[in-house]
């Protein structure tokens, strides 16, 4: 029955997928965090800034970006991420780009609704010991948002690892891909579906486990 | 290999779950085959030349020849109903009965085969490239220096990687038009894919003059009517009328009027090759 699957480097397209999530995943978080700092900055320039770059970008779907990487940024401006010659490693980096813009979008709509949680006493007490916003900001406020929402960050997370599919479209031999390629020799669209969904849910629950127990461990009990 | 004997054995459980609720769900709504003298036809609409669909219809080289096999069948044009038949779903929908007969760019394999049956073969297709009218690419080998561009997970992409040119810069892309506009700015050097698809492309209004063949038969891709596995009654009339469709001329002339201003230098009708 499955005997077909010979021939297939199903572990490393799977492989790409989640090198595709780590990657992405460590990018927007970074990104997310400084928006979400922007959101809540005294400096109105930068909350501007924050607030479009998240309704702008969170509205537009995800293939529409992933494609505007490769065909705009890439085909048209001349951006290739430092991969000029190597079509492989450019198209992974621009998919790892576009990843990392729109899921930074969700981040730091998480993030700032963990920073709501922190009550405003103490952000008012650590203003008057004398600390400046980014002191405030980085000492008191954050560590106790990222607490808050590890539970939120793992629906993005689990969102972000489904979402590497996307890459596809412009051509990152991830697992959709391989999907794709399998589908078109053997005739056999319900089986090979089958695994690949597999696949992400051997991906994807172990993910939402760990990270809801961790999420228990670290809550701030208030 | 052990390894992939653990993934294939594991995932066996959840496809079994999978299948059987997928047995249960089947419903009856899509039932085109056969009497009342209908006749449901799987096609592509967004391939200009073989099957696209234009504000006055569906036009192209697999419709001219569906309608023909339809004429011979004993159907009139009004009597047929079209339906998308994207690659993907080209055996379910035979399987299931959704369409009578496939004409869309239908490659004979022998894994497709194992699924379905075809008629024909009724056109011999070949990989090439597409290219900018001012370029040349004269052989296979100049291809690993190339970048080309192709739709992703499809034959001709896999054909690229796997056995013309491994080394070649391969971008993948959705669909083709994605390509197109990639082989207009420069990004890359040559969509690759069938050269009757290429042949469709290069003859559209808004790309006369600009792109050309390359001429490289890269592979055979024998094209067929797709039906339901086994079905021999239905093979043996289409063959009868595809035989039919070449001998009357109809056949070239279909060819002519929809790759015709792209000179495409097309093969002559194959035999015949897929009978019960």
């Amino acid at each position: 029955m499955f005997d077909f699957l010979e021939g297939y480097d199903l572990l490393g397209a799977f492989w790409v997928t989640v090198q595709l999530t780590v990657y992405s995943a460590v990018g927007s978080l970074i990104w997310g965090t400084l928006l979400a700092g922007m959101r809540v900055s005294p400096v109105p320039l930068m909350r501007g800034f924050g607030s479009a770059y998240v309704n702008v970008v969170r509205n537009i779907p995800l293939t529409i970006i992933i494609l505007f990487t490769a065909m705009g940024l890439a085909d048209t401006f001349g951006v290739t991420m430092g991969a000029a010659d190597d079509v492989k490693t450019r198209v992974f980096r621009l998919a790892v780009l576009g990843l990392v813009a729109y899921h930074a979008a969700f981040v730091c709509e998480a993030l700032r609704s963990g920073i709501n949680t922190v009550p405003v006493g103490q952000a008012e007490a650590a203003r008057s010991l004398g600390l400046r916003f980014t002191q405030v900001l980085t000492l008191v406020i954050l560590p106790q948002a990222f607490r808050s929402v590890v539970g939120p960050m793992a629906n993005v997370l689990i969102a972000l690892t489904k979402n590497t599919t996307v890459a596809a479209v412009i051509g990152v031999s991830e697992a959709a891909l391989l999907m794709s390629e399998m589908i078109e020799n053997e005739a056999e669209l319900l089986l090979i579906s089958a695994i690949f969904a597999f696949g992400f849910v051997c991906l994807t629950l172990p993910t939402g486990l760990i990270l809801g127990w961790v999420s228990k461990r670290v809550a701030v009990k208030r | 290999m052990n390894l992939r004997k653990v993934t294939a054995a594991s995932a066996v459980a959840l496809t079994l779950a999978l299948t059987a609720t997928a047995c249960g769900g089947d419903s009856d709504s899509g039932s085109g085959s056969g009497g009342g003298g209908k006749v449901t036809i799987g096609i592509k609409v967004d391939q200009p030349g073989l099957g696209q669909e234009t504000p006055d219809g569906y036009k192209g080289f697999d419709i001219d020849v569906a309608k023909y096999v339809a004429k011979q069948l004993g159907y009139g044009e009004s009597d047929i109903t079209w339906k998308e038949a994207p690659s993907k779903e080209r055996e379910n929908l035979l399987r299931r009965g959704d369409v009578d007969f496939i004409v869309a760019t239908y490659s004979i394999t022998d894994q497709r085969k194992e699924k379905v049956s075809f008629a024909g073969p009724y056109f011999l297709a070949h990989q090439d490239l597409l290219i900018r009218t001012k370029d040349n690419i004269k052989s296979g080998d100049d291809l690993n220096k190339k970048k080309l561009c192709s739709v992703t997970g499809s034959t001709s992409a896999q054909n690229v990687k796997k056995k013309f040119a491994p080394d070649a810069q391969l971008q993948e892309y959705g669909g083709y038009s994605e390509c197109l506009s990639g082989l207009e700015s420069g990004a890359v050097d040559a969509l690759t894919t069938d050269d009757s698809i290429l042949a469709g492309y290069a003859a559209q209004q808004q790309y006369q003059g600009k792109f050309k063949l390359a001429g490289l038969n890269l592979s055979d891709e024998h094209y067929g009517i797709g039906i339901k596995k086994g079905d021999t009654e239905l093979q043996g009339k289409i063959n009868a009328a595809l035989k039919k469709m070449v001998d009357d001329g109809s056949w070239e002339k279909a060819v002519k009027a929809n790759f015709g201003p792209a000179n495409y230098d097309f093969e002559p009708a194959p035999q015949i090759t897929e009978q019960g």
